[in-house]
C-alpha cells in the first residue's frame, strides 16, 4: 500500500514539474528562444495543455488511492478552496472593474490564492481529524 | 457515534498499524476512529466487525 502510494506521488510530482516547465517554455519561449514563431508558440501551448491533463489524471489516481478519511479531508479542503476562490475572485475582479485597485486583475494572483487557501484548509482539516 | 474499536483491538493483541493494514486504511484513520473524531464507512465497519467476530451494534454505539 505504501509502495503504491509512493509510486503515485512520484508520478504526480513528475507530471506537475513537467507542466510547470512547459508553462514556462510556453510563456517565455516566443520571446527568448524562437523569434515570435506562431507555429512553435501554438505547439508549446498545446503541449502544456496535454501535460496539464496528464497532471489532472495523476492527481485523480492519487486521490482514488487515499483512504476514506484522507478523501474526506481533501474534499473538505477543496470545497473551502472552491468557495473562497469564487467569492474572493469576483471581489478582486470588481476591484479591478471599479478601478479601486490601479493594476489589472491578474490570473496568477488567483492561482496563488488557490494554492495558499488549499494548503491552509488542508492543515486545518488535518488538525480537526488527526 | 461512540465505538469500542480500541477495546476490541487491544483484546485481539493488535497495534493500530496492524489493524490499519488488515482493514486497508491508514494508521491515522484508525487513530481518528478510536478517538471518535471520525465515523468510518459501512464497508470499514463491516470489515472490523468481521475481524473482531462481533456485530456492528456491539462495536459502534449510535447515541
Amino acid at each position: 500500500m505504501k509502495q503504491e502510494r509512493k509510486k503515485r506521488v512520484l508520478k504526480l510530482a513528475l507530471w506537475t514539474w513537467s507542466w510547470v516547465g512547459s508553462l514556462a517554455v510556453a510563456t517565455f519561449g516566443h520571446q527568448f528562444f524562437w523569434n515570435q514563431s506562431k507555429t512553435l508558440t501554438l505547439v508549446t501551448i498545446l503541449l502544456n495543455l496535454f501535460i496539464g491533463i496528464g497532471m489532472i489524471v495523476a492527481n485523480r489516481n492519487l486521490f482514488n488511492h487515499f483512504d476514506e478519511l484522507e478523501q474526506k479531508i481533501h474534499l473538505e479542503s477543496l470545497a473551502i478552496t472552491l468557495g473562497l476562490t469564487v467569492v474572493v475572485g469576483l471581489t478582486y475582479s470588481l476591484f479591478d472593474l471599479t478601478n479601486i485597485i490601479h493594476n489589472d486583475a491578474e490570473i496568477g494572483m488567483l492561482v496563488g490564492f488557490i494554492g495558499i487557501t488549499y494548503l491552509i484548509s488542508l492543515l486545518i482539516s488535518r488538525k480537526k481529524y488527526l | 457515534m461512540k465505538n469500542r474499536v480500541r477495546e476490541f483491538r487491544k483484546s485481539h493483541g493488535l497495534t493500530q498499524e496492524q489493524l490499519a493494514e488488515i482493514i486497508e486504511v491508514s494508521r491515522q484513520t484508525i487513530n481518528a476512529i478510536e478517538k471518535q473524531k471520525f465515523d468510518p464507512s459501512l464497508p470499514t465497519a463491516f470489515k472490523m466487525s468481521k475481524l473482531f467476530k462481533t456485530t456492528i451494534e456491539e462495536l459502534f454505539l449510535y447515541q
